[in-house]
């Protein structure tokens, strides 16, 4: 923990992500006003940022067509992306820990067939599978949780799988079992603990991963729908004012950005750790 | 070599045939009725019975399978329900504009950042290889569709110096030679420049992570006491040995930069399959969302299969073994 503390990739990666999840939690606090509810359209649509309406409200960020507050938006809008973010790789990472863990598990053709099926899982085009899912069934953002944690576990459950093999073999496993401990018991006890270092790397990255994807089928208009704020359908909403409203685009954008390097620093930091220790304890 | 390839690209046709079944179950499973869509909300339930039975849908789903399928690998892919256009026209003009933006964006982003990488590895952990570090993180984390809308604010209607939107201009059949290569170069710029900025992040990240493996490489250590120059040893040393691990990394990112460049498309109108299946996807026009899926899976493979190849061509070993192992 020591010598990730010292990583200033950490450090600064930490500080994006919880200062934006700080936010989100606190978004009645930070902001004024309600995210959907359009405001006096004809006196305070389209104001620049910075700009006071007619009311005396300040609004750091501009207003977008319906005279709605962008930052007041933007705070209630990643409530959703890091939600979907969070709660969709949860369940990948718990769907990848079972496949994983049961196929580096098992010997013979049940490991066989959930490993085949991972593969498979793979090698499909991620973005397609989404677009199919999220056009066939009427898209929410709980469903999006579903849809992306479905199409996401795959790489958590290669790893595991590695990670259970290798660990199968190691002395305290055999003491485990020794001692008369039923084979599941092993597994859950004494395996998966030690297998779950390379997940949080994964976990990290996927997170992001899982922010960009929604925010990208929300600009589609597949993801979450309006009038609920999340960046993707900000960002979609912001296209066709390009010319004379740029911030109502650029601002969700900008935090999208801003989530996607912090997730990608913490998960930086957490492999180089993880990479150095391992080598020093001589693991596999 | 070959056997390896061999077994690849069966596995490769065996994806392939899993999303379109995929596709096709996904399709069925999914509530609505392609019928009643057909024909419109006031569709009596005589007519419905009967649209269903032209479009096959009261046969059983095995049955429906096995005739679609058929006709499918023969190559008659259909009507578009939306457009009345056969499919296989649409997705035949379409996959060509996709292949041109991915491979130009691939030639790119590798070129610019093997150079990044490499610069960034020879001056590790100095200012500047910090300073890189940043702007290659900060690429990466782009959602390629609002850095592309970003360009278009900019460069269009800021400074009106490039297109926004499709791969040619109306007066574009009026132009020869040179002019129309020039049209095609504008339109071509804003979408290639979007998928190859962030692109070359990833590029550079790979890069720079093999290079420093490398440099650690005894082979390196023999290579600088023999007195070879730095530039030298990074080039002809530890460049080629860093090219494999990046080599397989872009085999890898392939289904994700397939997945940017659906999004990119739809941005910029670019007329390939991305955008094809998008529209496809929002108007529910079953025919073509099923060719589209099928050719965007067929694309991501063959990507890959063209990878391994590459990856046999960086990497004597690779042929070696082979050879040594089929008697």
């Amino acid at each position: 923990m020591n010598g990730v503390l010292r990583d200033r990739r950490f450090t600064v990666g930490l500080a994006l992500v919880t200062t934006i999840a700080g936010l989100a939690i606190a978004a009645p606090l930070v902001t004024t006003g309600d995210p959907n509810t359009p405001g006096d359209i004809v006196a305070t649509r389209f104001l620049g940022p910075l700009a006071r309406d007619l009311h005396g409200s300040l609004h750091v960020l501009g207003t977008d067509r319906f005279g709605r507050d962008v930052w007041t938006r933007l705070v209630y809008g990643a409530r959703i992306s890091l939600m979907v973010g969070f709660l969709s790789v949860l369940l990948s990472v718990v769907v990848g820990i079972a496949i994983g863990g049961l196929s580096g598990w098992w010997r013979g053709w049940p490991s066989t067939l959930l490993l085949g099926l991972t593969d498979f899982a793979l090698a499909l085009p991620r973005i397609v599978l989404l677009l199919l899912l999220a056009a066939l069934w009427q898209p929410s953002a709980l469903l999006v949780v579903v849809f992306l944690g479905a199409t996401g576990w795959m790489p958590v459950a290669r790893l595991v799988h590695g990670e259970v093999r290798a660990l199968a073999v190691r002395p305290f496993t055999d003491g485990a079992r020794s001692l008369g401990l039923r084979p599941l018991r092993v597994l859950w006890r004494h395996i998966l603990p030690n297998a779950l270092t390379p997940v949080i790397v994964a976990a990290a990255l996927g997170v992001g991963n899982a922010i960009l994807l929604e925010a990208g089928l929300s600009y589609l208009g597949l993801g979450v729908q309006p009038p609920t704020p999340s960046w993707g359908n900000m960002i979609a909403s912001g296209r066709d004012t390009l010319v004379n409203a740029p911030w109502v685009a650029a601002a969700p954008g900008v935090m999208l950005v801003l989530v996607m390097v912090g997730c990608t620093l913490l998960g930086d930091a957490v492999r180089d750790v993880l990479s150095r220790r391992s080598s020093v304890l001589g693991r596999p | 070599m070959q056997r390896m390839l061999a077994r690849r690209a069966l596995s490769g046709i065996a994806v392939v045939a899993g999303v379109v079944t995929l596709t096709f179950l996904l399709l069925h499973a999914a509530p609505g009725d392609p019928a009643e869509r057909l024909i419109g909300p006031t569709a009596t339930p005589e007519q419905l019975a009967a649209g269903r039975h032209t479009l096959g849908l009261d046969r059983p789903l095995i049955t429906q399978y096995g005739s679609w399928l058929a006709r499918f690998v023969r190559g008659d892919w259909g009507t578009s329900f939306a457009t009345g256009r056969p499919v296989r026209t649409m997705i035949g003009s379409a996959w060509p504009a996709t292949v041109h933006l991915v491979v130009l964006s691939l030639l790119l982003s590798y070129g610019f950042g093997l150079v990044v990488g490499a610069v960034q590895a020879a001056r590790h952990r100095r200012r500047l290889d910090t300073a890189l570090s940043v702007a290659t993180v900060t690429l990466v984390a782009l959602p390629g569709f609002w850095l592309g809308l970003m360009l278009v604010t900019v460069f269009t209607y800021l400074l009106r110096v490039l297109p926004a939107f499709g791969a040619a201009g109306y007066d574009a059949d009026y132009l020869s030679g040179w002019a129309r290569f020039l049209d095609g170069a504008r339109h071509l710029a804003l979408p290639l420049a979007t998928l190859t900025l962030i692109g070359v992040g990833a590029a550079a990240r790979f890069v720079r992570g093999a290079l420093l493996d490398a440099l650690e490489q005894p082979f390196v250590t023999a290579a600088r006491a023999k007195g070879i120059t730095t530039t030298r040893v990074m080039v002809h040393h530890a460049l080629r040995h860093a090219l494999i691990p990046v080599v397989t990394l872009l085999g890898l990112s392939l289904p994700a930069l397939f997945s940017g460049t659906v999004l990119v498309e739809t941005v910029f109108a670019w007329p390939g399959v991305g955008r094809v299946l998008v529209e496809a996807v929002q108007a529910r026009d079953y025919p073509v969302v099923m060719a589209a899926t099928a050719i965007s899976a067929l694309l991501v493979v063959a990507g890959n299969l063209l990878a391994d190849v590459a990856a046999g061509i960086v990497d004597p070993r690779l042929r070696a073994a082979e050879a040594t192992a089929t008697p």
